[in-house]
């Protein structure tokens, strides 16, 4: 295993990429056509947008295991208040607000009460989806036209969802790499200590960190109530370990201080939602694809370990 | 030298109860280059911390620059111009020299969130000149070697316009050109009027780069002045001082002659280098030697710990084959490590579990191994009146709640619950008080009295002269010297550890 070059280890992820492209082109010519890869693209966006917010904290070394919780507390309501006949900017406007009240209760929690990250947002999650279960009665809620029209439109030729991607994809791009902030929050990640003694104020940078991902995630339900339509009580589920997943393949650390958004996460992302459409159209066994997408998920985070297992330390 | 610019006023420090500042007070004047030195634990970089802003004194006052000073934290430190350059330096391996310098003060585009990276970089530029490093402002510090870091750490300390840099052992890691190049950038410094204080235990670097002189001993000023005012000899008697005398227990019989652990050019890269040694049955070895000696280091590699070790070790005539911790606790090995509270106790666990820790499978019973509870019971009681362990302590009181002492009394009884023939010990009495201090000397006397085997790793050499029959001395990953009982020198071990002997030599 020495022998394979830490270079060609750092562009493993592009290349798995290419390697999928290339296999699901050469079983099906369908694969390739432009309106399937706009498919993929609109189908990534929701946990794209999901897994740029969890880029965020991972960078920190930490995690947020509530932000599918997150999502359907927003989508939850956002129904409820469509239903009660609230107008479509002010139900995005709620959704918006959750997802950032949520946040805020997460970052509290992690910076001021100093829990462990894991501990607080996984009792977000199941806070998040009793919350949701008990607004929705448990039932599919089906909303009007008005989201899956918005979820619909094109806008220059590419959907909607696919152009909020892009903008999250941008904005996390140039927060993390442009702003003092994204920089400060990479120095947290290599060691919160020496990031206090050197001046940083580490509290409200994780703060910022938890409420950039629950504001994410609202986003990324605003996205899949557009493209589903109805809220069920499934809404949001397993979005969190998606999103670590995709962040994870792009090349984003589970221990901190390393990774970024663009091209990362975003490859991740498109990797996993690539492999799961692919094994739709060439007709695969369903059963198969939570497999064959955890073996390519596995694939690529064991050689990006390889990469960083140098002798030296 | 008008007002100085920095007073020291009775600064006192304490940890876990002991004192490691008792009062100290020191002045220097503006644009001096002070060495403060001393032996490990003589409060150097206490003293230091405090004035930085990383703790806070338990009494005393800091004047600087003309007012009263009690940084609140490191940024305080930093605000009013005192930049501390670490022996493990606080720069950010992952980030870029230029963000390292800039990370609490980027220069920001105009009515933008960005950072403005051309003016960052010919910033970060101007000072990369000046400190002589050229490399580009963008270049990853992980990939820096370790004097190119330290050029960052001063081109920082020059970018917050710092009045007072603080130097700790400054060239440990460092190659005799990068050496070269850093003193020479240190006399530019100082033609600019930035005050500074350098710590380390290269005396002749001392003697080359200070003005003036502070001696510190178990935690008090021991001498200071001009550093013409002192030889070589002079200072190094001024550290050592006259022994403080401790009651060691008394050696009542002689170690034997029965080699029980014979080390053959162990090695281990850039840590140590070709070490052998043998330890005989019924004999405390002890270590000698500065911090980063590769004492530590030894005692590690020895015990398994570190990686990519070669040599050999026999015990007892067995040659290992097998390089595991578990190995060496097979064949009777306990290794009880530096820092007790990471690696030798699991701090939230009841003393009781803590002490049976190493020893469980002994209490296995059938098939299952399901735990004897009684021989279990039985095995702590006993454990515990051999390390005397405090009585009032409950078996069930998590160890965090313990002091030093019985902290450490813990990890022994864990150990001695094997019935060890060879005892690693690094630093076993570091931060616990005089009582406890000497009951762990007792237990050592009393095992080393028994057949086993000690080698003993202090840093004060009182302890290693009071306690071993032989005493082995490292430097920079060797062994330079070796002193058997009648012969035990303080002047001689401090010279060997500092090197001073080869360098009058040449």
């Amino acid at each position: 295993m020495n022998r394979i070059s830490p270079r060609l280890l750092g562009f493993a992820p592009a290349l798995l990429f290419l390697i999928v492209l290339t296999v699901f082109g050469l079983q099906s010519h369908r694969f390739l056509e432009p309106r399937n890869l706009t498919n993929i693209l609109v189908q990534a966006s929701s946990t794209g947008i999901v897994a740029v917010g969890m880029t965020f904290v991972l960078v920190t070394a930490g995690v947020d295991l509530s932000v599918g919780a997150i999502m359907f507390v927003a989508a939850a309501l956002a129904g409820k208040a469509v239903l009660a006949g609230f107008s479509m900017p002010v139900v995005l406007l709620e959704m918006l607000i959750t997802g950032s009240v949520l946040g805020a209760i997460n970052a509290f929690l992690t910076t001021r009460a100093r829990v462990a990250p894991f501990i607080v947002t996984l009792a977000m999650l199941f806070v998040g989806r009793g919350l949701g279960l008990w607004i929705t009665q448990t039932r599919a809620m089906n909303l009007p036209d008005g989201f899956l029209r918005l979820g619909s439109a094109r806008w220059f030729g590419l959907p909607l969802p696919a152009w909020l991607f892009a903008v999250v994809l941008i904005s996390g791009h140039l927060i993390l790499t442009r702003t003092p902030f994204g920089r400060q929050v990479f120095a947290i990640g290599h060691s919160r200590e020496a990031a206090t003694r050197a001046g940083i104020r580490t509290g409200s940078n994780l703060a910022a960190v938890y409420l950039i991902s629950g504001l994410c995630a609202a986003l990324a339900a605003m996205v899949s109530l557009g493209q589903l339509g109805a809220v069920s009580p499934k809404f949001g589920e397993g979005k969190e370990f998606a999103a670590i997943a995709a962040a994870v393949l792009g090349g984003t650390s589970l221990f901190g201080g390393r990774g970024g958004v663009l091209p990362g996460t975003l490859l991740g992302t498109l990797l996993i939602q690539t492999i799961e459409n692919g094994l739709v159209v060439i007709n695969a066994n369903p059963y198969l694809y939570p497999m064959v997408t955890s073996t390519v998920i596995f694939i690529a985070v064991l050689l990006e370990s390889l990469r960083n297992r140098s002798p030296a330390r | 030298m008008t007002s100085p610019l920095l007073e020291f006023y009775g600064i006192e420090k304490a940890f876990f109860g002991v004192k490691v500042l008792k009062g100290v007070s020191l002045a220097m004047g503006r644009q001096a280059a002070l060495g403060l030195v001393g032996e490990n634990g003589a409060g150097k970089s206490t003293l230091m911390n405090i004035l930085s802003g990383n703790l806070a004194p338990d009494a005393g006052v800091i004047r600087f620059d003309g007012g009263a000073f009690s940084p609140k934290s490191p940024a305080d430190a930093t605000r009013h111009g005192i930049a501390f350059i670490h022996q493990e330096l606080n720069l950010f391996p992952n980030l870029t020299i230029a963000e390292n310098l800039f990370l609490t003060s980027f220069p920001r585009m105009r009515s933008m969130p960005f950072i403005d990276r051309n003016l960052t970089y010919s910033r970060t530029r101007h000072w990369l000149l000046e400190v002589g490093l050229s490399a580009s402002p963008d270049r990853l510090v992980g990939s820096l070697s370790a004097g190119e870091r330290q050029l960052v750490e001063i081109a920082k300390a020059l970018s917050i316009d710092a009045r007072l840099v603080i130097f700790d052992e400054p060239t440990t890691s460092l190659s005799a050109r990068e050496i070269d190049h850093l003193f020479a950038l240190i006399g530019r410094l100082r033609a600019r009027g930035i005050g500074m204080i350098y710590i380390s235990h290269v005396l002749a670097e001392v003697f080359r780069l200070c003005a003036d002189i502070v001696v510190l001993r178990d935690g008090e000023v021991a001498a200071s002045g001009p550093a013409e005012s002192f030889s070589l000899e002079k200072l190094v008697s001024h550290m050592i001082g006259r022994a403080v005398t401790q009651a060691f227990p008394e050696r009542t019989s002689a170690p034997s002659n029965a080699p029980l652990l014979e080390v053959r050019n162990l090695r281990q890269a850039g840590e140590i280098s070709e070490i052998s040694f043998t330890l005989h049955r019924g004999e405390v070895l002890g270590l000698a030697g500065l911090m980063g000696a590769g004492r530590s280091e030894l005692a590690r590699t020895l015990f398994g710990l570190d990686a990519c070790s070669q040599g050999t070790v026999a015990i007892e005539g067995k040659e290992l084959h097998r390089w595991r911790p578990r190995d060496l606790v097979g064949q009777g090995v306990a290794f009880l490590t530096e820092d007790r509270q990471a690696e030798g106790l699991c701090l939230d666990a009841a003393v009781s579990e803590n002490l049976v820790l190493a020893s469980l499978r002994e209490h296995g019973r059938g098939l299952l191994r399901w735990i004897d509870v009684t021989s279990l019971g039985g095995a702590v009681a006993r454990v515990r009146g051999t390390v005397s362990l405090d009585p009032k302590t409950r078996d069930s009181q998590p160890v965090r709640s313990l002091s030093g002492g019985n902290q450490q009394k813990v990890v022994l009884g864990k150990w001695l619950l094997q019935r060890p023939r060879v005892l690693l010990l690094d630093e076993p009495t570091r931060g616990i008080d005089v009582g406890a201090k000497f009951e762990i000397y007792r237990l050592i006397r009393e095992l080393a009295e028994n057949g086993a085997g000690i080698l003993l790793i202090a840093s004060e050499l009182e302890e290693l002269i009071g306690l071993c029959d032989r005493i082995l001395v490292m430097r920079s990953g060797e062994i330079v010297d070796e002193l058997a009982r009648p012969e035990f020198d303080r002047t001689r071990i401090m010279r060997s550890a500092l090197g001073v002997l080869e360098r009058e030599d040449v």
